[in-house]
């Protein structure tokens, strides 16, 4: 049986753990409430600019685009939003997850685009090519920074570097339910993004038939596809800063809720070495006296 | 009664529903010129250039903000901007602003490489909506 003072000692250092973990729990929870209200004041302009564009689709569709289809042998462009730190539970590895286990990435057909420090260094480690990083951003995505990054990429995607461009995000469903996602970019297939996104309103939808466009179909998509790609990457950008609190405010709250197991289970080892001190000590005296008698 | 005239209108940024409310009529400016809608226009999605848009609100009073980039979704009755960057004359610096002004006007005076003429062109109409929506708010 462990001494005493193993056990006195093992419980203080648990005990400091955990309170490490509930502080972390504490600023996660705060930092989650205001990390879902923007993510949901983001969410209505993201519906109404997801309406917009499948309206255009819908009646472009024999237009022949380099952002609907593009044939070109580019890489494949993936961009990666992870946070910069960890303790997080699965929520960085998930995402990390859906773009090594996917065939359709191999290392040297992939290039990544980083958001977050955590996704970098994993792949990295895996051997993909890093084209950028932005880990700075993740910590407070504003859209300005969702327009640099989608320059960049479409920018590169013009060039015919890249040819097609997914996004490996995590979905904020609620505040326990965080779900990573891979979300095809470029060329835009709506298809996919409707599967991620449902959208409530049908009002948009039913007027559809009779809208015009100022510019004409093909130079309107030229600019609002970019403002489409960069809504969606802010959007993710927003979700994913909500999703990692979530994650981290539940991995914390597990964290609390073992360590306070484990103590109980300390004390109750403690209190038997105690008593079991006690009683070897009264038996050593009671000993003693009766062999002094 | 003037409630017959009015249409909704919202104007929504990437981060905040920026204004919601009931207008007779609303002007901006878009790539192919500038635009005024009243109730029953004909359905039209256009894309936003920089400039400032008016909102002639039910009541009367006229709200005023810079909008620089996104597009307008016009139906029947209601008008949805989707506006990527949109301010309120009080949050504009107009300090700030005149200089990027000064800024893009001397850099197409250099007339500089065609990338960095378009850029500065964007920079000063950017710089002169804001201008604009302080000064005529």
């Amino acid at each position: 049986m462990a001494s005493m003072r193993d056990i006195k000692r093992r419980k203080t250092s648990i005990q400091s753990t955990q309170q490490i973990t509930k502080a972390m729990k504490l600023v996660s929870t705060v930092k989650l409430q205001r990390a879902k209200s923007a993510a949901e004041r983001s969410k209505i302009y993201f519906n109404e600019m997801f309406a917009t564009v499948s309206s255009i689709l819908e009646r472009s569709a024999n237009i022949n685009h380099p952002y609907l289809n593009n044939s070109g042998d580019g890489k494949k462009s993936v961009v990666v939003v992870t946070s910069n730190r960890g303790l997080a539970g699965g929520y960085n590895s998930n995402v990390t997850k859906l773009v090594t286990n996917d065939d359709r990435f191999s290392k040297d057909d992939t290039v990544i685009y980083a958001v977050g420090k955590k996704g970098k260094d994993t792949l990295q480690r895996k051997g993909f090519e890093i084209a950028a990083d932005y880990t700075e951003v993740i910590n407070a995505p504003l859209y300005s920074d969702a327009i640099d990054i989608c320059n960049t990429l479409l920018e590169a995607y013009k060039k015919g570097e890249i040819s097609e461009i997914y996004l490996a995000y995590t979905v904020f469903k609620n505040t326990v339910s965080q779900v990573p996602t891979m979300l095809k970019l470029l060329p835009v297939d709506l298809d996919a993004a409707k599967d991620v996104k449902e959208l409530k309103d049908d009002e948009t939808y039913s007027v559809k038939a009779i809208m015009n466009f100022e510019p004409e179909e093909e130079e309107a998509l030229d600019l609002i596809i970019p403002k489409y790609v960069t809504s969606l990457l802010y959007g993710a950008m927003i979700e994913a800063v909500a999703s990692e609190n979530g994650a981290r405010m539940q991995a914390m709250d597990n964290a609390t809720s073992n360590a306070e197991e484990m103590i109980q289970d300390l004390e109750l080892g403690y209190n038997r070495a105690r008593q079991a001190h006690i009683t070897q000590e009264l038996t050593e005296i009671i000993g003693g006296a009766e062999a002094l008698s | 009664m003037a409630s017959d005239n009015c249409f909704k209108v919202k104007i929504i940024a990437p981060d905040r529903l920026f204004y919601e409310g009931e207008a007779e009529m609303i002007e901006l400016t878009t790539t192919e010129g500038q635009l005024g809608v009243y109730k029953g226009h004909i359905p039209l999605t256009a894309v936003i250039a920089p400039g400032v848009v008016r909102v002639y609100e039910a009541g009367g009073e006229v709200k005023s903000a810079a909008l620089i980039s996104g597009f307008v979704e016009i139906l029947q009755d209601k008008v949805e901007v989707l506006a990527e960057i949109v301010e309120w004359p009080d949050e504009i610096d107009l300090h700030r602003a005149e200089e990027a002004k000064i800024r893009a006007e001397r850099r197409i005076a250099e007339k500089a490489t065609d990338v960095n003429m378009a850029r500065a062109e964007l920079a000063l109409k950017r710089a002169v909506a804001r201008i604009d929506t302080v000064e005529n708010k």
